[in-house]
């Protein structure tokens, strides 16, 4: 697979969109409140819809005729590239909610800066979602702030998440050679963007960057917490039971 | 049969696309959506470029199995939709006339050039489609189907759908 770096890259960003989106969907029926109820299954079909561009791609210039269904429910957890931030269990709404701010201030100039990506079937999947990813990174935004900025309990359990959660964003930013040939030069400016703004939100949000917190990484290499294999039992039951089941 | 398409003009098959309704709203068609990008003769096939709304939009399967039907209807055996991706889909690209059809319907069509540009958090005033007041307030930018969002207004209480700008 490393002989096409696009391939690899493709799988990292669908598999990202994938694992963030099937556990985002998981909060349908369940949220606090139903307009929060809305915004989750309404981002985790995002998600899932830019899964499909991605590791459809990736499934084409791999060339072993596999399709963006065969990678996501056939593939076993070492095979996943998704970062470990995404596969951190949903816990509660605090959580669920600094996971996604996390990935979206990410995600969002990440996939504007890959809109001039040099293949041009990275630039229009790139195009395409960035627009989505505004949206979800406007709300995550406004929503940290409102609930850092809360009540007592609120802040706390913001903080808790916040705390948790932060030595997995590191590795968004890790690049390695396969982001290098795909990205090209500038992903030094992604992180200088994420740091810049993730600090000025957390600043009015009034939350605290844990300070000197080491970075976790390996989930871009297919090594992964103890969390992701129980999704995927959960999410490629049915494919695995009854191969090639079809609605 | 399907030596029809090679006679037909561009225009004709356009002009039938105009009857096909945008499934989750079906007051307007999917030209008007904007979203069928062109139509070509490709021998005795018809191909029809549409591009997505959102990536993830149930709607996508069932526009282009609608799509395909309408031209079948009219005797061509040979139909095939292709997708585009870029440029991507705009709702500046909707028409003026559908934009009318969505404020009488009871969704406030979008804001032109007013696409969110990540982290903005701040919401452009929308008409209310009931009353036509614009002291209304954004409750939430997700709602009952991916491109719309959900508003209230001040004036008269009502709750409403606002076909958000994207």
């Amino acid at each position: 697979m490393a002989d096409n770096p696009t391939v690899e890259f493709a799988l990292r960003m669908g598999d990202n969109c994938l694992v963030l989106g099937q556990n985002v969907s998981a909060w349908c029926g369940h949220a606090p409140v139903l307009e929060e109820d809305i915004a989750l299954a309404n981002v985790a079909l995002d998600l899932i819809g830019q899964t499909r561009m991605w590791l459809g791609l990736a499934g084409e210039l791999e060339g072993k005729g596999r399709s963006a269904d065969d990678l996501a429910f056939l593939r076993d957890v070492r095979e996943f590239r998704n970062c470990l931030l995404v596969e951190q269990p949903n816990s509660d709404f605090g959580q669920t909610l600094m996971r996604q701010f996390l990935f979206d201030a990410w995600h969002h100039p990440m996939l504007k800066m890959l809109s001039g990506a040099a293949d041009a079937r990275v630039a229009e999947i790139a195009e395409k979602s960035v627009k989505e990813a505004a949206y979800h990174l406007d709300r995550s935004t406004d929503l940290i702030i409102r609930l850092g900025d809360g009540s007592d309990e609120s802040h706390h359990r913001m903080q808790g998440a916040l705390d948790r959660l932060w030595r997995y964003s590191g590795e968004l930013m890790a690049a390695d050679a396969i982001d290098e040939a795909v990205v090209g030069p500038g992903l030094g400016d992604i992180e200088a963007q994420y740091k810049d703004y993730t600090s000025k939100v957390f600043g009015e949000a009034t939350l605290t960057i844990p300070e000197a917190a080491f970075m976790q990484k390996g989930g871009k290499v297919g090594l992964h917490t103890e969390a992701l294999g129980h999704m995927l039992a959960d999410m490629q039951f049915l494919q695995r039971s009854y191969p090639g089941a079809q609605w | 049969m399907a030596a029809l398409a090679t006679h037909l003009s561009i225009k004709e098959i356009w002009s039938w696309l105009e009857d096909v309704p945008d499934p989750e709203i079906p007051v307007i068609s999917v030209v008007e959506l904007g979203i069928v990008r062109d139509v070509s003769l490709d021998g005795a096939a018809i191909v029809v470029t549409v591009t997505p709304t959102y990536s993830g939009c149930p709607a996508t399967a069932v526009i282009a199995m609608d799509i395909e039907q309408a031209i079948r209807k009219h005797g061509i055996d040979e139909v095939r939709i292709e997708t585009q991706l870029s440029p991507a889909w705009t709702t500046d690209w909707i028409t003026e006339s559908a934009r009318e059809k969505l404020n009488a319907y009871g969704i406030a069509p979008p804001e032109k050039g007013a696409a969110c540009a990540g982290a903005l958090r701040t919401r452009t005033r929308i008409k209310c489609p009931l009353c036509g007041s614009a002291n209304t307030e954004c409750i939430s930018q997700f709602g009952s189907t991916p491109c719309k969002a959900h508003y209230r207004c001040k004036d008269c209480l009502e709750p409403f759908d606002y076909f958000k700008s994207f």
